[in-house]
């Protein structure tokens, strides 16, 4: 296809506003709690308050008495279902044997839901849920990392493994490099746990439609995955389980696994046979999925020049007692720098926890963080600028895998950033810069990310009016993604984008796996475009067809796609509408359903990834230590970016993250109790405006011809790798103190 | 949250006879902190008084004294904005705007703000052991997540904070609480209002069962010319004191004729020390001296672990907020740290 002609009127690469942004701004959008079903019960979660343990009885007599309260389901009474754990496996699930809610007595961590109450609104179901009362017998329990490092040992492997590998073997001997090294820098960091916390709070509606019929209106950011989960537990037929998310009020990672309000709400409409709601408090919020805490010790060696010869890093993260839950953290310096003698370990303590999940940026924003602060000291101990180090340091390959990458932007994205901040105005040395009662500080630090694509199916048409409907299962979580595969679509199609209707966030559409990996513009867009070739094809053969036609003898690249018809390049006023072409086919939709699929054979002699690099200023008060991120600058590489707008939405969320990673964000456990303590957003911190303040987004130029059909890769993450590092370092250079944790509190500024 | 009648009081008798009717009720004012206990299942009140209509404690106003009186009914954002105030009393206005968010603020009551409740996580928990909440049942803080707790007037029985940021300029400003009860009406001097846990942790202050806050009275100095509030936390809004200083002064040139020092953030109860007061008088308003001073007010500080640092940082903030008190317009939105 030609392209010139067209092109004036393309929408990608423009910044288009979100498509459904006046309903979300309206209230007008619905979200998984709010459908209107008819006869809905409600149901409210009773979660354990003992950490481990067994549940000796449960006394509903109070709770049942009480007017409008129908049932209270838990493992006393739940329904027979198929018990083995792959049934319960989701395509999230790591390896281990799966959590499932209501199985027996057993209790093995605090917070896991003990019962449903079920009643006829929400507030009794509320009320009853605290006048049942349980008696337990009460076990010793393990939730702290730190105790329990001595136990850690190396996860078990599973589907998981695939995208999560462990970390590669030793290369060189590393241990003697790093004895003879003279210029070196060990480092121990530790990280907090992080609850996900998006706004929108777990909720399922489930409409009982009877013959074994559910629809289910579910916070998710996987429809089909949670089909499936639903369909293989209540051993119902995959065709009557329909899962619908059209809006998805964030995820951050959360809703790649179902959760529990999901099971125990279709568990109770199939068990009284009644359309079920069941929604999660925010208190509740705090009861599964999480970001691991951590603890990682790096040793990194550089000879004089400042060139990398030996690196180390060895993490060990928190896992539950039931699932290995492995996010990869050790492993990500030689996927930037260079070094003949790595050692890279990685191990799991298993905790009387939840089993934690993949959260923005699962394991690279950990590792990145310790790693680009243990840069930073060997950049002080070589006396250098610390940008300059990660240039002597720079490669265009992934040393780790000895392979080029697709496209590595990292250069210019260093550079366009420190431009654009300033960075020559650093001057070097701790507390050298100050601004009335604050020290001023510069940092900087390197952020890379996979560049993950998967599987997606789509289902194109043109329609009797010309236009172009779209089906996929995927949803979106805020992202964009609903705008951004209807510009891709229009384009290819040659559509005005109001004459393209994407309809996604359904397990009924072509498969899509669950919103995540910074991979849905690659996977789902690319299917489009694969599908819009055909569906381009398809038209072109009908229009050959027609009586007359004038495109009887041109080939495919004769044409160009342009308002809805075809037209000829040599004559561009003999052209054919979709319209007349639909007429044509007696009015029936021209249709076509494709896959997009990573070209496996061709990438596997590359490494793929996104990289970015941040630059930030701090300032912190001489006396009393606060700090404020007064501006920060992120230049990312991530391909061709189909929309600068939601695009950048997605960078500054995540600098915000970043910000809030580095100097709010922490769940507290309380040891002794076994419990998290801070379970509200007015005790979890995250930042609010004040402490936000100028944010620039850089996206650096990177033309991808190997990664995938439209040169993407992928923007929800990246944007948070960099960060915390870069706001650390700048408080290093601001106070000359390096904090080796986070999030950072002020008064160990003090 | 229990089922509860809802009632609506009509003038402040009806309220009390209200209450006194049903032992088990409770005034709602904003409701910003009573309906989140209440869902959180740390109070069940059979009925909820609505006290918002009460019109003779609706009012800011002026008395002939040269006292001004603030309605307990009146919102906190409208106390804050009210010309009155930001004039004579900034430190109150300045106090008011460093909590909470504006929607909160919006909401709250004056009266309200004085009986919230501590924001202690074990406090909050009703899983857990926690002296206020169920007395004798322990205190888990002393050796726990103390982060955010006490340092100053703690017991053995706890260590939670009272979290007002107005009240901590109203203690400042040596305020006067109005109360009417079943037995008449009373007042009670702001330095009394609030109390130490001792072996009541229970108890947060000294209201009587059954009695209700009418107004909030200010007396006539407001320390317009000198005074600064400052409130160092986690966040740079809509996050409760670590520490919190409230200084009032009044100057005769460099030389400090009288000045208050109410500290929140650190004890049970907004925390003067006098001692530290009379020692500033006749001094000059430097470093040296406010730091002198917060060597006396924080003489018997006591830390629990997670919360030591808050010793350190009390003594820095006494000093910074002197010298803020001294140039009012170094202040912050958010009552932050002087640029
Ligand atoms: C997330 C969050 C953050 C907050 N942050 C801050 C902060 O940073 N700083 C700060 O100072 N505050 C903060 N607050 C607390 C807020 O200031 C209080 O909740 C508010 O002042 C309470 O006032 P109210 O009118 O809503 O009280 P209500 O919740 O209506 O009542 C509180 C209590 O007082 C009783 N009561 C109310 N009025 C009277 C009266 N006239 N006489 C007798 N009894 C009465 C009620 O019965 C109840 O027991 C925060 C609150 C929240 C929810």
């Amino acid at each position: 296809m030609k392209h010139t002609e067209m092109d004036t009127n393309k929408t990608v690469g423009k910044p288009i506003s979100r498509l459904e942004g006046k309903l979300k701004v309206t209230g007008t959008a619905k979200y998984a709690a709010e459908y209107d079903v008819d006869n809905l019960l409600y149901g409210y979660v009773v979660n354990s308050t003992i950490t481990k343990g067994k549940i000796l009885s449960i006394d509903v007599s109070k709770a049942m008495a009480l007017p409008g309260v129908t049932e209270v389901l838990s493992h006393k009474n739940r329904t027979k279902l198929a018990w083995f754990d792959l049934q319960y496996t989701d395509m999230d699930a790591p390896p281990g044997t799966v959590f499932k809610p209501f199985y027996d007595e057993n209790i093995l961590y605090n917070g896991q839901p003990i019962a449903l109450v079920v009643a006829e609104n929400f507030e009794m179901a509320r009320y009853a849920a605290t006048q049942i009362t349980f008696e337990y017998s009460e076990e010793p329990f393990q939730t702290c990392l730190d105790n329990n490092l001595h136990s850690s040992r190396v996860a078990k492997k599973g589907f998981a493994t695939a995208l999560k590998p462990p970390p590669p073997p030793p290369t060189g001997d590393f241990e003697k490099a790093y004895q003879n090294a003279t210029i070196k820098v060990e480092t121990e960091y530790r990280h907090g746990t992080e609850h996900h916390n998006p706004i929108e709070l777990f909720a399922t509606t489930t409409v009982y439609e009877g013959d074994g019929k559910l629809t289910i209106y579910d916070k998710t950011q996987g429809t089909i995955n949670n089909q499936l989960y639903v369909a293989n537990i209540f051993g119902l037929k995959y065709k009557n389980v329909r899962v619908l998310a059209p809006f998805v009020g964030g995820g951050f990672g959360s809703g790649l696994r179902p959760q529990y309000q999901l099971f125990l709400c279709v568990m109770a409409a199939l068990h009284l046979k009644r359309n079920v709601r069941v929604v999660l408090d925010r208190k509740q919020m705090f009861s599964f999925s999480h970001r691991p805490p951590t603890v990682q010790n790096l040793r990194f060696a550089t000879d004089t020049d400042g060139k990398l010869t030996a690196m180390n890093h060895l993490s060990k993260s928190e896992t539950s007692s039931f699932e290995d839950y492995f996010e990869p953290i050790a492993s990500w310096s030689h996927r930037l720098y260079p070094a003949s003698n790595t050692l890279f370990e990685q191990e799991l303590v298993p905790l009387d926890v939840y089993t934690p999940m993949d959260m923005r940026a699962p394991g690279g924003s950990t590792a990145l963080h310790a790693i680009e602060c243990t840069m930073d000291e060997l950049a002080y101990k070589l006396d250098m600028d610390p940008l300059e180090l990660r240039l002597i340091n720079y490669t265009e390959m992934d040393p780790s895998a000895e392979k080029p990458y697709t496209s590595k932007a990292l250069k210019a994205c260093y550079l366009e950033a420190a431009e654009k901040f300033g960075w020559e105005k650093r001057t070097p040395k701790p507390r050298s810069m100050e601004r009335g009662n604050k020290l001023v500080g510069y940092g900087m630090a390197t952020g890379i990310w996979d560049a993950f694509q998967f599987p997606s199916r789509v289902e194109a048409m043109i329609t009797a009016d010309g236009k172009m409907i779209l089906n996929n299962a995927v949803t979106d979580i805020g992202t964009g993604t609903f705008t951004v595969m209807t510009q891709i679509a229009a384009d290819e199609l040659g559509l005005p984008m109001d004459d393209v209707d994407f309809r996604y966030g359904d397990s009924k559409k072509p498969f899509s796996m669950f919103q995540g990996g910074s991979a849905m513009t690659s996977s789902t867009g690319v299917a489009i475009v694969v599908a819009a070739k055909e569906l381009r094809k398809k038209l072109l053969k009908k229009a050959k067809e027609m009586t007359d036609s004038p495109f009887k003898k041109v080939e495919d690249n004769e044409v160009t796609f342009k308002n809805g018809t075809i037209a000829l390049n040599q004559n561009p006023n003999v052209t054919v509408s979709f319209k007349e072409i639909i007429a044509f086919n007696k009015g029936k939709t021209i249709k076509t359903t494709n896959m997009g699929k990573p070209h496996l054979l061709k990438l596997k002699k590359y490494s793929m990834a996104t990289h970015s690099a941040s630059f930030v200023e701090v300032e912190v008060d001489k006396d009393l230590g606060t700090v404020t991120v007064t501006r920060a600058v992120t230049a990312v590489a991530a391909g061709k970016i189909i929309n600068p707008k939601t695009a950048k939405s997605q960078i500054y969320g995540s600098m915000v993250w970043g910000i809030s990673k580095a100097l709010h964000e922490e769940t507290i456990m309380d040891e002794k109790l076994g419990k998290y303590m801070n379970t509200n957003l007015g005790e979890y911190h995250i930042p609010v405006h004040a402490d936000i303040q100028q944010l620039d987004v850089i996206f650096a130029e990177e033309n991808d011809e190997v990664i995938n059909e439209l040169g993407v890769k992928g923007v929800g993450e990246i944007g948070l790798v960099g960060m915390p590092a870069a706001i650390s370092n700048a408080i290093y250079h601001a106070t000359g103190k390096r904090i080796y944790k986070l999030p950072i509190h002020f008064d160990e500024l003090l | 949250m229990n089922n509860f009648e809802y009632k609506q009081a009509t003038d402040t008798k009806d309220a009390i006879d209200l209450l006194s009717h049903s032992p088990e009720a409770a005034f709602v004012a904003g409701g910003t902190n009573i309906i989140d206990l209440w869902k959180y299942n740390l109070t069940n009140p059979s009925s909820l008084i609505d006290i918002n209509h009460l019109h003779e404690n609706a009012e800011i106003s002026m008395l002939e004294n040269g006292k001004t009186r603030l309605g307990a009914a009146v919102k906190n954002a409208d106390t804050a904005y009210h010309p009155l105030i930001g004039q004579k009393y900034p430190l109150l206005s300045k106090a008011i705007l460093a909590g909470a968010s504006a929607q909160i603020r919006n909401m709250a009551s004056n009266g309200g703000n004085l009986l919230q409740r501590t924001r202690c996580y074990y406090f909050y928990d009703p899983d857990v052991p926690c002296n206020k909440r169920n007395p004798g049942s322990g205190c888990p803080a002393k050796a726990g997540y103390n982060r955010i707790h006490a340092i100053l007037g703690t017991s053995e029985a706890c260590i939670a904070v009272f979290p007002s940021d107005m009240c901590i300029a109203l203690a400042a400003l040596e305020a006067t609480v109005n109360i009417s009860g079943p037995n008449g009406e009373r007042n009670i001097p702001f330095s009394q209002f609030h109390r130490l846990p001792g072996d009541r942790p229970d108890l947060d202050n000294t209201l009587e069962p059954g009695e209700i806050i009418t107004s909030i009275d200010l007396p006539e100095e407001g320390f317009a010319d000198n005074y600064s509030y400052l409130k160092l936390r986690d966040r740079h809004s809509y996050a409760f004191a670590l520490v919190s200083v409230a200084t009032a002064l009044k100057l005769n040139g460099n030389i400090i004729e009288s000045a208050r020092i109410a500290l929140g953030g650190v004890a049970h109860k907004p925390w003067r020390n006098v001692e530290a007061e009379e020692f500033l008088k006749n001094k000059e308003a430097n470093a040296e001296n406010f730091s002198a001073a917060a060597d006396i007010i924080l003489r018997d500080a006591k830390g629990f672990g997670y919360n030591d640092f808050k010793i350190a940082l009390s003594r820095k903030a006494i000093i910074r907020n002197g010298l803020m008190a001294l140039n009012p317009t170094s202040q912050l939105p958010g009552a932050q740290p002087s640029a």
